[in-house]
């Protein structure tokens, strides 16, 4: 039932409402709604039950191994959540004085430095409140810079043929006209259709490395300079960052600007689709144009004090991106993250994660599946494929993924990147254990029996969740998006 | 009839243009190909009668659940009249995308346009090397 | 090894499985000469407990004070319940709800979500949101210039009265676009926009894409909405209302305002049950009519059935979003502010229509109250006339500075400082009071506000 067949006209969760008050004072009716909102009227209790219940039909992280490639669905520390919503910070409004802020400042500072220490970018600015608003400052930033330099002939942007959408909804939004690099079979960039690309429109290049496919891009510093060479700039999504902590960095890649996505690689919780966020990191080309807010330090009467970079100190920037700060809570758990795991910790990180994958690899290549890249070493995540199942068995990639929900299990994202047919990427991340992850591997052999002996257990997958498969075509045929009072 | 009729001719984007004799316009629509490869289609977006479109330019959108195609302008031409049946049935382009699930008429500039587009065999040899890329 | 489970033995098992000796030999194609050993300047990791004692000592150095404060966020009371709930792990740490069937919880909520936004602003459908209020007015700002697509040369009227930080990243959102922003100056007694300054500015631009009007406005000022719609709607523009939702519980909603309606509802969220936080995370809303559906952005949800016959919830029109449409997206969002909209979800339906109505009028009233005591003050007033909702602009009989330090050192900070965003409002101080505030606490105000100022 939805909340509002439960409603009752005139029911109300009465301790939650300001008391009347003496005053009569009130404005015209002029000014004045007539009709009620189409809002619940329940009790408290009422309430809590509806939204406990609705809480427990999710798949989560902190009930299921949700390998879902791309999305680095890694634990949430409880202790990160605890600290990062202590009453302080809580109660604190954004347009309080800067000298009252000092603890939050002084995290985000840290933060910041932290930031420039992984990606190895001198430059830093945490308002991006997400890692597309990440991008679209990138490109943003990219776009100032040639037009500082009165280079008006670089329209373009040249993002991955792999790429996130994300890259080149954000470079469109940007005014770029976005132009499309292949890949080659062996998942690295094709270094000569890249060279014929680039030219005086070209104003930069979206990657990211290791890239989507699940490997890491050998001919990266080629990439750089040629990019550079052309004069454009080259930008990295820090989406898969979680591969390469602590053993290489955009920046001595070659990389110009880079995003962070803190609730991937840094932990923040997905809250079931956000709150993230999406610092930006760049070299001193790009510095004068960081967005703002920035927290920076000054020392006064041997005391240190943080305070904020605004407009008028950072005169080129490209401005802001949110009302405030960008997400700040988000951010403090991000730095909480950090100071937990130390340099050693977030070292280990990208061990574990590729260790992981490629463990879960070999064993899922042992069972039968078609790796897309079986004569690389993967990254963080990987690919199988089920082109030839879907030919042979009618079982596509979408099939499985239901089905491995039926087996406790989120299913790994599917039909991304767009290269690889019936696709299904998958991303273990460093928190699961090897029990883990042998539990979901002796699912997939079931799964792999069952493709070849009874594919249709697989193509009316999931049958063993309260909710089956769900008819999209109707929904988005006859769109029913909201509530509405039926009419007797 | 088949899936890829030879009174019919085609573009490389999956469009087909048809001209009943004598008629000075054409009906364009999408084949049957691109019907299957979109899967059920959910809405189309398609121009305003009487706008002129231009050769290889977008004339509308066609979208299925997981995708949303752009349809390029076969020949140049004015847009004379537009499916509305398609606003509450998109379904027809799944099911007839040679007859009832047409997309719009156009007044070509010029009826000899039609000669450059691809004929029935060039068409399927076009979707056969794609399929098998 | 904090957070990763591995012993000795796992991971000499799973290295022997994939045939190597170290974990070193999988970063092979990572070339030499860009490998980086350490992250040097990283300190040494902290346990749980050291962790959480120096978070303590980070907040310690957090001022509390007692708010005064609107400007764009709003203090007001959160029920226990709702972060209780919304911090629940199946809320917490699941993510985008792709998988449906695994994740009806969250879609349900969002469809429950998307009527409630949607019937508080009068509107037909609202989406998932977006991650702000100021990024929410960009994003309706490009979806009303992809609804008349016709024009090559949009034009937006901003007035002056919106939130002058809007303003800005309202600036930065739309730079690459050709889109021309006019601001609209307020009349100064008022402090709202006129139709006689709309008309003289509309010379200058005969042809406009939208109007956005503020409501309540930046000052805490009620503009004619009414009259505002009529005469954009008079000159072939869309009208974007960007509102308090809060606001909306009591005030005619964007919906209903004129004779057609707003085109396009958008705002800040935050007030429905998300707390200050230093300034996030908050979330955008944005609503619309049904048949401009295809160009918002953001995510939706609709009811269907599942293959049982069972109500079932899952995302649609997802062609329109960037995972599908790429680079002729509506937008390049992807994560959004999910938890907040669980958060709001669950406040607006605590206290029901009617206890948001009783809950914006108790504000009212309560601003009310302070000007009603304030007028024994002498030198300070409302610089303003005109209703207000919860906030109002004081004159001041001198500089806020001495003022705002004074009652600061009293544990209360006092309102905003105006003359930085507004060079020619000197002296004033934008002061809000929401039901956080007892009587006795006016009156301290009251008396402390009169004894810095002597």
């Amino acid at each position: 039932m939805v909340i509002f067949e439960k409603s009752q006209s005139g029911r109300c969760a009465t301790a939650q409402v300001p008391a009347p008050n003496s005053t009569t004072e009130t404005l015209d009716p002029v000014w004045l709604r007539q009709d009620k909102p189409v809002l619940p009227e329940m009790s408290e209790l009422d309430v809590i039950r509806h939204f406990t219940q609705l809480s427990q039909k999710n798949f989560c992280v902190d009930t299921q191994f949700y390998p879902l490639g791309s999305c680095t669905m890694k634990y949430n520390p409880r202790g990160v959540q605890h600290f990062a919503m202590q009453s302080a910070f809580l109660q604190h409004h954004p347009l309080f004085p800067t000298d009252s802020a000092q603890g939050i400042l002084a995290c985000l500072y840290e933060l910041q430095e932290y930031l420039k220490i992984i990606t190895g970018m001198p430059f830093v600015s945490l308002t991006p409140m997400a890692g597309a608003q990440g991008e679209f400052a990138g490109c943003a930033m990219i776009r100032a810079y040639h037009q500082a330099r009165k280079d008006n002939a670089r329209v373009e942007m040249l993002v991955s043929d792999a790429a996130h959408g994300t890259n080149p909804a954000s470079a469109a939004m940007t005014g770029f006209v976005v132009k499309e690099i292949p890949t080659t079979q062996d998942g690295d960039i094709d270094l000569t259709a890249l060279q014929q690309l680039v030219g005086p429109h070209t104003a930069g290049v979206m990657l990211t490395n290791p890239s989507t496919l699940g490997v890491f891009d050998r001919s990266i510093i080629e990439v750089a300079r040629i990019v550079h060479a052309a004069g454009g700039l080259l930008y990295y999504d820090g989406a898969n960052m979680n591969a390469i902590l602590g053993r290489v960095r955009p920046a001595e890649m070659g990389f110009d600007v880079v995003h962070i996505n803190t609730h991937k690689t840094f932990a923040t919780p997905h809250g079931g689709g956000g709150p993230g966020s999406g610092p930006v990191a760049v070299n001193d080309k790009l510095r004068a144009f960081l967005p703002i807010p920035i927290v920076a330090k000054k020392i006064v009467a041997e005391k240190t004090e943080y305070y904020l970079w605004e407009e008028e100190d950072c005169p080129e920037s490209i401005g802001r991106l949110s009302t405030f700060m960008g997400n700040v809570g988000v951010l403090l758990r991000a730095y909480i993250y950090i100071r937990l795991l130390g340099e050693v910790g977030l070292k280990r990180v990208a061990n574990y994660a590729t260790l992981n994958a490629n463990y879960l690899q070999q064993k899922l290549q042992e069972i039968g599946f078609t790796i897309a890249f079986p004569q690389r070493r993967v990254a963080h995540e990987f690919i199988i494929t089920l082109a030839k199942e879907a030919k042979t068995q009618q079982v596509t990639a979408l099939d499985v993924g239901k089905r491995i929900l039926d087996f406790g299990f989120y299913a790994p994202t599917m039909y991304f990147p767009l290269l690889i047919p019936e696709c299904l990427l998958i991303e273990p991340t460093e928190t699961e254990s090897k029990q883990t992850l042998d539990a979901f591997i002796a699912a997939l052999k079931i799964i792999w029996h069952e493709i070849q002996h009874s594919p249709e257990k697989v193509c009316t997958a999931p049958s063993r969740l309260a909710c089956k498969r769900l008819d999209e075509v109707n929904a988005a045929r006859n769109l029913d998006l909201v509530w509405h009072e039926k009419k007797l | 009839m088949t899936n890829i009729p030879s009174e019919f001719k085609y573009t490389k984007t999956h469009e087909w243009a048809y001209r009943d004799e004598d008629e000075d316009f054409i009906t364009v629509g999408v084949t049957h190909h691109a019907q299957q490869r979109l899967g059920d289609i959910v809405f189309i977006e398609l121009p305003e009668v009487g706008i002129r479109v231009h050769e290889g330019e977008e004339f509308g959108v066609i979208e299925s659940v997981k995708a949303a195609s752009d349809l390029y302008c076969p020949i140049s031409g004015q847009v004379i009249a537009v499916n509305s049946a398609l606003n509450a049935n998109p379904a027809l382009i799944n099911q007839h995308p040679f007859d009832a699930g047409w997309l719009i008429k156009l007044k070509p500039d010029d009826i000899a346009d039609l000669d450059e587009l691809l004929d029935a065999d060039d068409y399927a040899a076009a979707v056969e090397e794609e399929d098998s890329d | 090894m904090p957070y990763i489970p591995h012993t000795d033995e796992d991971t000499a098992a799973m290295l022997q499985t994939i045939g190597i000796s170290s974990i070193d030999e999988l970063f092979s194609d990572i070339p030499r000469d860009v490998s980086i050993s350490s992250l040097t300047g990283i300190p040494a990791g902290l346990n749980e407990m050291a962790v959480g004692q120096l978070m303590t000592q980070r907040a310690s150095h957090v001022e509390k004070m007692q708010c005064f404060l609107g400007a764009g966020a709003y203090e007001h009371h959160i029920p226990a319940l709702i972060w209780d709930i919304a911090m629940r792990g199946e809320n917490l740490t699941a993510y985008t709800p792709y998988q449906a069937e695994a994740s009806q919880g969250t879609l349900q909520l969002l469809w429950e979500y998307q009527t409630m936004m949607a019937s508080l602003m009068a509107m037909e459908v609202s989406n998932g949101s977006l991650y702000d209020g100021a990024s929410a007015l960009a994003e309706a700002v490009l979806m009303a210039v992809r609804l008349k697509h016709k024009s090559n040369h949009p034009v937006i009227f901003v007035p002056t009265t919106l939130h002058p930080l809007y303003r800005r990243v309202l600036t930065t959102l739309l730079q690459p676009q050709t889109i021309t922003i006019v601001e609209i100056p307020y009349d100064e007694t008022q402090g709202i926009i006129t139709l006689e300054m709309l008309d003289e500015i509309a010379r200058a631009h005969p042809e406009l894409t939208a109007l956005i009007i503020p409501q309540p406005n930046f000052f805490g000022r009620l503009e004619q909405v009414d009259a505002l719609t009529r005469w954009a709607h008079a000159h072939q523009a869309l009208v974007i209302g960007v509102v308090n939702p809060l606001a909306m519980a009591w005030l005619k909603p964007p919906g209903q305002w004129g004779d057609k309606g707003a085109d396009i509802a958008c705002g800040e969220g935050q007030p429905l049950g998300i707390p200050l936080a230093g300034g996030g995370p908050y979330f955008g809303f944005l609503c619309c009519r049904l048949q401009n559906v295809r160009q918002l952005p953001g995510r939706l949800v609709g009811r269907t059935q599942d293959k049982a016959g069972n109500v079932g919830f899952t995302l649609t029109l997802q062609a329109r979003e960037q995972h599908i449409r790429r680079g002729k997206a509506t937008s390049n969002i992807c994560t959004n502010q999910g938890l907040m909209v669980t958060a709001a979800t669950m406040y607006m339906s605590l206290l029901g229509p009617l206890g948001l109505k009783q809950l914006a009028q108790t504000c009212y009233q309560q601003c009310q109250f302070l000007l009603t005591q304030l007028t024994a003050v002498s030198g300070v007033k409302p610089l303003f006339v005109g209703p207000h909702f919860h906030e109002v602009v004081l004159q001041l009989p001198q500089a806020p500075q001495k003022v705002i330090a004074l009652m600061r050192a009293q544990g209360i900070f006092p309102g905003l400082d105006l003359e930085k965003w507004y060079p020619a409002l000197k002296n004033t101080l934008l002061v809000c009071v929401t039901e956080t505030k007892s009587e006795a606490d006016i009156l301290t105000y009251v008396r402390l506000l009169s004894q810095s100022l002597a």
